[in-house]
């Protein structure tokens, strides 16, 4: 149980904010199932809605993020426009990035959603370099880096974490470790078991969390984002959740245990969540279903836009590589 | 104009633009305390001159320097990165090739990189081919980098201070071996602009354009073939990426013969570039095939001996020139 428990309005946010993510990866999932207009590889962070709802929403609005390839959860977390995230993965010119970069690297400035990478372990070394700003600027915003487990085993988290450890950068290192790097188990990619417990090697805070519960996820956050904030330097939360998909919606799962499965299941973030608002009295059931209603009708309106617009012109492919073109005129 | 060495040179380029733009600032292994306390080395004193916020000593991390880089620049920050040798630009090349390059392709043009890497070049200080292995063809081959080679100290200034400046990512190679060079340099925020190769030594039977240090190896084999009655047209490139064709094939044009010279390796070198747009672009012109002068295909050797054999020297580029003027 938190500590300190967010207040109703942010509650009933997370929730609906989860409930609009789970919308829009179900969807997405159907659409793949249908061969329907999305494009190329699709991957979904379903049964992770807390950890990455949750903890976008202990951010501030300035605060930057720098996501991965499992990012619609932050970004929708963050108000990311719904319509031309939709339209980038459908690889269209109305997407938030022209159709250049599909569902994997959705970059969107507009929300301070500055960076992403889908080099597993990629994040982290710039996101020192974002927080650095932040500290060279004396700004109050901080930096928070989302990896999962997998990423925890390249080089370059470490190097990132030994750097903001040292400069004692703003810097929020946010692991949702969802227990599978592609095919493989935690236990067979991490010689220690979770993650949180490294932060003691760069002399920064580390912390645990049941990554399913969204109060305990934001309660976190809302700490480490505080001592990070505070000019104490960076901080680690190892948010414990799990990959209710495969790697992407091409992977069916095939060496993952049936019953390990329904045990997540059992444990799903949402469902958890929604009955204890209710229990709470901050929400009815008749709520709940608004909130629903209103995800559906938001993903649906996103797909309709997404599908009725064209094609980036294929000549513009060569667009936006540079800022000042070096071949321009040459 | 004053006359400096081109490692006091490039110093002087990252004073001038740090003194005038707050958004710079300096990272990398030892740019604040070197094992090298020397002055002609390009950091000397600014960790004293502009204090440890803004000449910023890592940990021996390049990956991290160069996300360090991008991370800052994408936040509106000028970063002025070092990796201390070329071979090691390697462990960077993840944020480099996938990140510095890529993001603003990613964003759609949302998002720009302008950041700086200074990376150490030079074959000639026995130090091995992990220390020394010039890879500059890979970093040109890479849409959304640039990437500049400067020859003179008055270059090396111009070249870095349009380098920082630019809003793009730009590999600033620097070669050793010219950091001990004296030549006269401008005073002040005097640029060399990017894309703009400069004619070292007017010809008319053949055009040799090389860079770096191969430039006075083109020199002096010019300066031989001219004494034989050759007259051979120097082009010293600078920057590689943006490439000044017109320059290199106007001058073709003009001789009908072409010479590449560099000290990297010639299978897949920038040479082989060069070469392949001659032919496509002015082979009317050709009188005789083209020549590539360049390290063969071997790592950098370590001995003394090894090492002058494998560095293209005069002579290479003299019998170049010698085999296609019948």
């Amino acid at each position: 149980m938190p500590t300190s428990r967010p207040g109703g309005e942010i509650r009933r946010q997370m929730l609906a904010s989860m409930i609009l993510v789970r919308a829009f990866e179900n969807r997405l999932s159907k659409l793949v199932a249908d061969k329907e207009d999305v494009l190329g590889m699709q991957i979904l962070a379903t049964g992770q809605e807390a950890a990455s709802v949750a903890s976008v929403q202990a951010l501030t609005p300035e605060d930057v993020i720098v996501s991965n390839h499992r990012s619609h959860g932050h970004l929708l977390a963050r108000n990311a426009d719904i319509k031309t995230i939709m339209a980038e993965i459908m690889g269209k010119a109305t997407g938030v990035n022209k159709g250049k970069s599909g569902t994997l690297h959705l970059i969107v400035p507009e929300v301070n959603a500055l960076m992403t990478s889908t080099v597993v372990g990629a994040g982290p070394s710039m996101a020192a370099g974002a927080a650095f700003a932040q500290q060279y600027r004396d700004e109050r915003a901080i930096t928070a880096v989302f990896f999962g487990d997998g990423a925890a085993a390249e080089g370059n988290v470490h190097e990132a974490m030994n750097l903001a450890g040292v400069w004692k950068l703003p810097l929020l290192f946010i692991c949702e470790n969802n227990c599978w790097a592609g095919a493989q188990a935690l236990k067979e990619h991490c010689a220690v078991g979770n993650i949180a417990v490294r932060a003691s090697s760069y002399g920064m805070p580390g912390k645990l969390v049941d990554g399913n519960d969204a109060d305990e996820v934001h309660s976190a956050v809302s700490e480490l984002a505080e001592h990070c904030r505070s000019g104490k330097g960076p901080a680690l939360l190892e948010a414990y959740t799990y990959r209710m998909r495969g790697h992407g919606e091409h992977d069916h799962q095939h060496y993952v245990d049936k019953e390990e499965l329904e045990l997540w299941a059992a444990k799903d973030p949402i469902r958890i969540y929604r009955a204890r608002l209710v229990q709470e009295g901050l929400l009815t059931e008749e709520d709940v279903r608004g909130m629903e209603r209103d995800a559906s009708a938001r993903v649906e309106e996103a797909v309709r836009f997404a599908a009725e617009s064209p094609f980036p012109a294929p000549e513009a492919a060569v667009e936006d590589v540079w800022v000042q073109s070096p071949w321009a005129g040459r | 104009m004053l006359e400096m060495h081109t490692g006091v040179a490039v110093r002087e380029a990252l004073t001038l633009a740090m003194e005038q733009d707050e958004r710079i600032f300096i990272a990398g292994e030892g740019v604040g305390v070197s094992i090298h306390d020397s002055p002609l080395m390009p950091t000397y004193g600014l960790l004293q001159k502009f204090g440890p916020r803004r000449v910023k000593d890592t940990p021996v991390s390049e990956a991290a320097i160069a996300g360090l880089a991008v991370g800052a620049a994408n936040l509106g920050l000028l970063p002025v990165v070092e990796i201390m040798f070329f071979p090691f630009i390697t462990l960077a090349s993840d944020m480099l090739v996938n990140h510095a390059a890529k993001l603003r392709y990613l964003s759609g043009g949302k998002s720009s990189f302008p950041l700086t890497v200074r990376v150490k070049t030079g074959i000639g200080f026995q130090a091995g081919c992990q220390h020394c292995h010039p890879l500059e063809a890979w970093m040109a081959h890479i849409p959304g980098l640039k990437v500049v080679y400067a020859s003179t100290p008055a270059d090396a200034k111009g070249l870095l201070l349009s380098a920082i400046f630019d809003p793009d990512p730009v590999i600033v190679i620097e070669e050793m071996g010219l950091y001990w060079m004296k030549g006269d340099v401008p005073e002040g925020d005097v640029r060399v602009p990017l894309g703009k190769a400069r004619l070292v030594k007017p010809g008319r039977d053949v055009t040799i354009v090389a860079y770096g240090s191969a430039v006075y190896t083109a020199l002096q084999a010019a300066g031989q073939l001219e004494a034989e009655g050759i007259s051979a047209e120097v082009i010293d490139l600078r920057s590689l990426v943006p490439l000044d064709k017109q320059a290199v094939l106007e001058s073709v044009k003009k001789t009908g013969r072409f010479v590449t010279v560099h000290d990297a390796n010639k299978f897949c070198g920038f040479g082989a570039e060069l070469a392949a747009m001659v032919a496509e672009e002015a082979f009317d012109s050709l009188k005789a095939p083209v020549r590539r002068v360049a390290a063969p295909e071997a790592p950098v050797p370590f001995c003394p001996p090894q090492e002058k054999f494998y560095k293209p020297d005069a002579g290479k580029v003299n019998a170049a020139v010698k085999g296609i003027m019948k």
